[in-house]
């Protein structure tokens, strides 16, 4: 018996000794608390956050999301579980609409300044008074391929329907991003809520599977450089990298138009450390950070300041990073409601599940 | 053993078990029954049941159940046999060979399965290696050939070791007196071997079903996500699509799968002990 109380006694000794290490550790080396931030995967580079760490004292919790939908039915659940997201301009009008997220205080964001009035004007579409985000990255949707592998020229979604190229086209693996490609080339807008149409697209879709080598997300760009594929649907980001890694591969924005979308950062409504959320977000802002973060990630960035300092030219001038937007045809993603949603979701269900 | 003969003392020491059990066990199963037959506005409904049989949903059970049969009829006689021979060694203390049956699994499952698909790949390794000798190349990434192969890849432990468990504990002497009475080995292993290990048997093809039935991290790995199973359905609702009613409705259609098999394995294996 005895022996038994004195095991359960330093069994007690040990773990008090391990929290209150651990506290001590926190305090000193953060003094000003905690973060959570939920990014995408692959968004960042990683030194930047031990910057923040450090110059600010702020312990950060990092995590990842593959998709919108992923982050949003995280944040459904309990949405005190990150205080900084970085969502997409449809997903941040839902998140809007839901009563899910907090007003930012610009005047604790003064670096918002960096960031190019036009990417402000845009993010009015889903953010319409701009209380809640800010811009962080931006793009367009298109087709990489590799041009040892095609030899018809690319400049329509068609392609994607060539049976010359079975098996060798990657295809996104989320439910707008996919409909998308199916809507744009039979000329439908990609926020259409007509179920005719979206049955269209559907079909289509269905059509495409026997020649589409497998739907991902994050994989496109690794199978792109591996040359795994010919062909695949990839956000423009990726294309600086895919093209420094494998100089075969070409991006396309399509003739029929893209999705020209805005990552932007926002705080959850029920954030227990939105101060320390408003101190990231000025600090993604400031022109060295987001240059660091541009050099790294390649997605293009929205901060004046860190686009004058690109100091590669090429990249700094060029079309895939900074498109002219008044020469393709563009269109946002809108959030459509939960009706349409649901029509959505039945139809990608529908593409996911079909025989091929 | 003498604590537990006192029946008093035996129900105290079980109750940190029975606290785990219904912690973990009972009451999210009863979260999964409320979710299932409640629609959003908390209402008592079957339509998250019955959406079972909308025809994408039904393709992809019937496509998970006929994946799972075979992945478990291939990892049976790829085991039994291997069962045999090992239990043919007399192994001392069962030593190092069985040992690298499971070594594997102390390598996590998903990192497991994310190597096949490396391996597999159009440009992949098994695929430049054939190459390189001129033979033709594999081509069985993203598809149902895939999917079988990871499962049977990651479940075949579960097989050997109960098959293996059953045949090392049949006394020998059963089957020297079924030889010394004029058997054959076809007899012999008819009539006695396969009998006496039928509990492993069952066991096995449980352990193997079962998860083969409701994985999604095979089939979206190793199938491209072209290839949706049942699993990787009741898997979106949750994380894609926020819908935790469908959902759970979902895991109650594939429970009944799961308790049939039990059945039938309770079944048999009274009718083995009688």
């Amino acid at each position: 018996m005895k022996k038994r109380f004195v095991s359960i006694l330093l069994t007690c000794a040990l773990f008090s000794s391990l929290l209150s290490g651990c506290g001590e550790n926190d305090l000193s080396k953060y003094p000003n608390g905690k973060l959570y931030v939920y990014n995408w995967g692959e968004y960042i580079d990683e030194d930047v956050i031990s910057e923040f760490e450090e110059e600010y004292g702020i312990n950060v919790i990092y995590d990842m999301f593959e998709t919108n939908e992923i982050m949003f039915a995280k944040l459904a659940q309990d949405n005190s579980a990150y205080d900084v997201v970085c969502p997409s301009d449809y997903m941040i009008q839902k998140l809007i609409e839901n009563d899910m997220l907090k007003e930012l205080d610009f005047s604790n964001i003064p670096n918002a300044k960096n960031i190019g009035d036009q990417y402000f004007e845009q993010s009015r579409d889903f953010d319409p008074e701009n209380k809640y985000s800010v811009p962080y990255c931006w793009g367009t949707v298109g087709i990489l391929y590799n041009k040892t592998m095609v030899d018809d020229p690319v400049d329509s979604w068609d392609i994607l329907w060539n049976d010359k190229y079975n098996g060798q086209i990657l295809m996104q693996d989320s439910v707008r991003d996919a409909m998308m490609v199916a809507l744009l080339k039979n000329g439908y807008s990609l926020n259409t809520t007509n179920p005719d149409e979206i049955a269209v697209a559907t079909a289509d879709l269905v059509a495409q599977k026997p020649l589409v080598q497998a739907y991902v997300v994050d994989q496109v760009r690794d199978k792109m450089i591996g040359g795994e594929a010919a062909l695949g649907v990839i956000y423009s980001g990726e294309a600086i990298y895919t093209a420094r890694e494998n100089p075969d591969l070409v991006y396309v924005v399509p003739k029929e138009g893209t999705n020209v979308w805005i990552d932007s950062w926002v705080i959850t409504k029920d954030s227990k450390n939105s101060e320390n959320a408003e101190k990231w977000i000025d600090f993604m802002c400031r022109g060295d950070i987001a240059l660091k973060n541009f050099e790294y990630i390649t997605y293009s960035t929205p901060n004046t300041v860190a686009q004058e300092n690109i100091e590669d030219e090429a990249i700094k001038n060029s079309e895939v990073a900074f498109p002219d937007l008044s020469k393709i045809s563009t269109e946002s993603y809108k959030y459509l409601g939960y009706d349409a949603d649901r029509l959505y979701n039945d139809a990608w269900m529908e593409v996911k599940s079909a025989d091929y | 053993m003498k604590l537990f003969k006192d029946n008093r003392n035996a129900h105290v020491m079980a109750s940190p078990y029975m606290a785990w059990a219904f912690i973990f066990i009972v009451v999210p199963l009863c979260m999964v029954i409320y979710y299932g037959l409640t629609n959003a506005d908390g209402a008592f409904t079957f339509d998250n049941i019955t959406t079972i049989l909308k025809p994408g949903y039904l393709k992809a059970l019937k496509r998970s159940v006929i994946l799972a049969i075979i992945s478990t009829l291939v990892c049976f006689l790829l085991a039994y046999p291997l069962g045999m021979i090992l239990a043919s060694m007399k192994l001392r203390k069962n030593a190092y060979i069985i040992t690298l049956f499971i070594l594997p699994m102390w390598m996590n499952f998903l990192l497991r399965t994310l190597t096949w698909m490396t391996l597999l790949e159009g440009k992949g390794v098994i695929n430049t290696i054939l190459e390189f000798l001129h033979l033709p190349t594999l081509n069985i990434i993203n598809t149902s050939g895939a999917i079988v192969l990871g499962m049977v890849y990651n479940f075949l432990p579960f097989m050997i070791l109960p098959i293996y468990n059953a045949l090392n504990r049949i006394d020998e002497n059963v089957i020297n007196a079924a030889r010394d009475l004029g058997a054959d080995s076809f007899q012999t292993f008819c009539r006695i071997t396969l009998p006496l290990s039928m509990p492993g048997i069952l066991s096995g093809i449980t352990m193997v079903f079962i998860p083969a039935l409701t994985t999604f991290a095979i089939s979206t790995m190793l199938g491209g996500s072209k290839i949706l199973l049942i699993g990787n359905i009741i898997e979106q609702e949750f994380t894609q699509l926020y819908d935790w009613h469908l959902g759970s409705g979902l895991s109650i259609v594939l429970m009944v799968f799961i308790l049939l098999n039990m059945i039938i394995e309770n079944l048999s294996d009274n009718g083995g002990n009688s």
